[in-house]
């Protein structure tokens, strides 16, 4: 490969990394602004963040074709090889989190009109700490730093505690309270919805250290190593 | 690599030509009936290496070696190898196509002639099987009187195998066969290796990487004289362990 060849590839690279940053950034608000609508039970807010999903759909299409350009172009082997097919990984597990932004868009709309369950205090901590996953694996990503990438796995351990604890507690309230059965369950789901977000925030960083070191480390043997 | 699959073992070879150190403590398992690809920049020796395993360097005057080639148990290197049946076992196809100015039959029937076989009825069949092997049959068989200089590139290079597996030989050695040859004839040639080591222990350097990934079970890569890493052809361009393989095969240098 020619030095001009290499360069040419390089810029590519760094093309579609910034459209997964672009992608991610996206994907990271829709799931604040999705629980903000709900905790403000502002429905014009959650149909923004509809809206929004469709654009990030684009976009991964837009990052898929571009893989796709780029293998054709360069046929790249080792770190290009897992940089290209690592980055089609993370488009999808970024367009998935986009979508559990709209799925707790449209419960907000569903629910905005009932009286709340409960005050929302552990949601929007959970939706923190998956954002802050996603940024730190985004960060990783720009700065080629598997060791922070790893750093993300016990990360969720927080969002699982968080999950079990809203369970918990929405359970005693359903008891209780039938007439916040529907809530109730409402909010379960979104609970879960943001468990499942921080699993695709964890994949990413799996992602991206296996681009830069060139092994696999799953997520799950840490989950697994810690349940032990 | 398990020792009963290992068809050629080579241990501490060092290779100079005058003072020219080329090839420095090469240790290498070459695993029987299974591609072998070489790969490395210009001058990283893999061609040098190449031909010890069938004492091609002998015809270069300076050329000294140290070490041993072992080819099942046998030491190429000895001084009391018969060459001449050490090429036998070992053939050897090249980057252009040197078809011998005969036809197409004698091209093939050159070797078996050599080894002494006369019988009419027997080199018909030796000719007809070694290049159905070598995916030329259907192409040829109404013009084998005529000189094998007129076939196309891709085909001269068939016959140039043809000829090399016409003499049965246990491994096949290609130095970039695909080289001077246009996208679809190297296709039939990369197709015709994994073909051919059904039967065969292939060893192929090549300059094209992607070629190395298509054909290839294991991959050596060679820098400056030194065997830099061997391992599955997959692991080597997916995620190879030295930082060297990855900035060769992701083309940051060679």
């Amino acid at each position: 490969m020619t030095i001009n060849t290499r360069k040419r590839l390089e810029s590519d690279l760094d093309e579609l990394k910034r459209m997964i940053f672009l992608m991610g950034r996206m994907a990271g608000s829709a799931l604040e602004n999705a629980v903000t609508a709900l905790k403000d039970r502002n429905i014009e807010a959650a149909r923004r963040v509809l809206e929004s999903d469709d654009l990030i759909d684009e976009l991964e299409e837009k990052i898929d074709n571009c893989c796709m350009e780029f293998a054709a172009r360069y046929q790249p082997l080792g770190e290009d090889l897992r940089a290209v097919t690592s980055l089609m990984h993370i488009a999808v597990d970024l367009e998935r989190i986009g979508d559990y932004g709209g799925n707790i868009a449209k419960v907000a709309i569903e629910i905005a009109h009932r009286e709340p369950a409960k005050p929302l205090v552990d949601i929007p901590r959970m939706v923190d700490q998956v954002v802050k996953m996603l940024k730190t694996a985004l960060t990783a990503l720009d700065t080629r730093s598997p060791e922070l990438a790893l750093s993300v796995f016990p990360m969720d351990d927080r969002v699982d505690d968080l999950e079990k604890d809203i369970a918990r507690e929405l359970f005693e309230i359903l008891m209780e309270n039938p007439e916040r059965i529907e809530q109730s369950f409402q909010l379960m789901n979104v609970s879960r919805t943001l468990e499942r977000a921080g699993d695709h925030a964890t994949n990413v960083a799996e992602r991206v250290a296996y681009m830069y070191t060139g092994k696999t480390t799953r997520a799950s043997l840490h989950r697994r190593k810690r349940e032990e | 690599m398990d020792s009963d699959k290992v068809q050629i073992r080579t241990l501490g070879l060092d290779l100079y030509y005058g003072y020219a150190h080329v090839l420095k403590k090469i240790e290498l398992d070459i695993g029987r009936r299974a591609v072998t690809a070489f790969i490395g920049p210009s001058g990283c020796g893999k061609s040098s290496y190449l031909r010890c395993l069938n004492r091609m360097n002998d015809f270069i005057p300076s050329a000294r070696i140290t070490g041993r080639i072992e080819l099942e148990g046998m030491d190429i290197l000895s001084a009391e190898t018969d060459v001449i049946a050490l090429r036998r076992r070992v053939g050897m196809v090249f980057q252009r196509p040197n078809p011998f100015p005969m036809s197409i039959y004698d091209n093939v029937a050159y070797g078996p002639r050599l080894n002494g076989i006369k019988d009419k009825e027997r080199l018909d069949e030796i000719v007809k099987r070694s290049l159905n092997a070598a995916a030329l049959w259907d192409e040829v068989k109404i013009k084998l009187n005529q000189p094998g200089t007129g076939l196309s590139g891709g085909q001269q290079q068939r016959l140039c195998i043809a000829r090399a597996i016409a003499t049965e030989p246990d491994v096949l050695l290609m130095d970039e066969p695909t080289s001077a040859l246009d996208p679809m004839a190297t296709a039939r040639i990369e197709e015709l290796v994994r073909e051919l080591k059904e039967h065969y222990t292939v060893v192929i350097v090549t300059h094209n990487m992607q070629q190395a990934a298509r054909i290839s079970d294991m991959t050596a890569f060679f820098l400056l004289g030194e065997l830099i890493e061997y391992d599955r052809t997959a692991r080597i361009f997916t995620s190879p362990s030295d930082k060297r393989t990855e900035d060769y095969i992701s083309g940051r240098f060679g």
